[in-house]
């Protein structure tokens, strides 16, 4: 959103600084503070959590079972709930659902096991149209929503945040857990992808066994 | 209470712009206004005035902000209403540090 911006870059970098200059010498941060919470969310927190929920429900029946009845229980089994993600629902793709996940209002996303939004979600063009054309939107995602297959939008609050169980894609039979989860990507869990098959990110298994 | 940030169906915001492989901090200044919203929110104020604060943002400035350009109106809002510090120390230090770069 750069064409966006009224006030030059440097003028905002600056004013930054400044505020930033003021808050440390009173003491009210501590540079070293800001430096581990920027490090969190560059890169310990992100898409790779949310993944390791959806792969453990792919492969455990009773853990999906209880993903979807109780998503904030569930994610707590795990012990990967965390700050912005402390109350989750969680909504499963099927052949007859699409669902796709939205803040009408702002940002609203779990930050614990999806990491910091995408520009795109917290852009005003997501954030208005999403809601009134859904299936447009997706289309420039290039994602293609048949006619047949209902489209739920899901808009997230202050308090409540959503995640998207995609649908395992049918070439994954037998994959490990692990294999599966790196499969999984940020946009399957908004609901602006659909996991690919794992046969256009893996080496074929023929490579593995020659010599 | 109806505001600019109230954008469910609204027309006319154009295509969704997405960007491959993008950082999580578009630049040095994105994430120290990041961190510093969040040592606040944890320490000073709920992060519920945070998102309060930038929904007061008036409606024009908020239309033509960008995401941190907000959150930035947002922190410097709450700091000097919870006397943290004051509008004027900003200004001031905002000159020095334009002078001493120069």
């Amino acid at each position: 959103m750069a064409s966006h911006h009224h006030h030059p870059e440097s003028e905002i970098a600056l004013r930054v600084k400044a505020i930033e200059s003021l808050l440390v010498e009173k003491g009210i941060v501590d540079p070293a503070t800001l430096d581990t919470i920027i490090e969190t969310y560059e890169h310990k927190v992100g898409p790779h959590i949310g993944a390791q929920i959806v792969a453990k429900a792919w492969v455990d029946p009773d853990f999906k079972a209880r993903l979807l009845d109780d998503g904030t229980g569930a994610i707590a089994e795990l012990g990967l709930t965390g700050f912005s993600s402390e109350h989750m629902v969680v909504v499963e793709n099927t052949p007859e659902v699409h669902n796709l996940i939205v803040c009408t209002l702002c940002s609203c996303y779990p930050w614990a096991i999806l990491g910091l939004p995408p520009t795109w979600y917290k852009s005003f063009a997501y954030r208005s149209r999403v809601v009134i054309e859904p299936r447009k939107v997706l289309q420039e995602f290039g994602l293609e929503i048949p006619e047949h297959v209902e489209v739920r939008v899901w808009d997230s609050n202050a308090d409540l945040r959503y995640l998207v169980l995609p649908e395992r894609p049918a070439e994954t039979a037998g994959m490990s857990e692990a294999d599966l989860a790196s499969l999984i990507t940020r946009n399957a869990m908004i609901g602006t992808a659909k996991v690919p098959a794992p046969t256009s990110l893996n080496p074929p298994v023929a490579q593995e066994i020659s010599p | 209470m109806n505001g600019p940030h109230d954008m469910g169906g609204m027309q006319g915001m154009g295509p969704i712009p997405i960007e491959e492989n993008e950082p999580v901090f578009h630049s040095e200044w994105e994430a120290k206004v990041f961190a510093m919203s969040f040592a606040t929110f944890i320490n000073y104020f709920p992060v519920d005035e945070t998102r309060h604060a930038s929904e007061r943002m008036p409606p024009g400035e908020y239309w033509s902000s960008s995401y941190y350009e907000r959150w930035l109106y947002a922190l410097e809002l709450l700091i000097t209403e919870h006397n943290l510090v004051t509008p004027a120390e900003i200004e001031a230090r905002v000159i020095e540090l334009a002078q001493s770069e120069t």
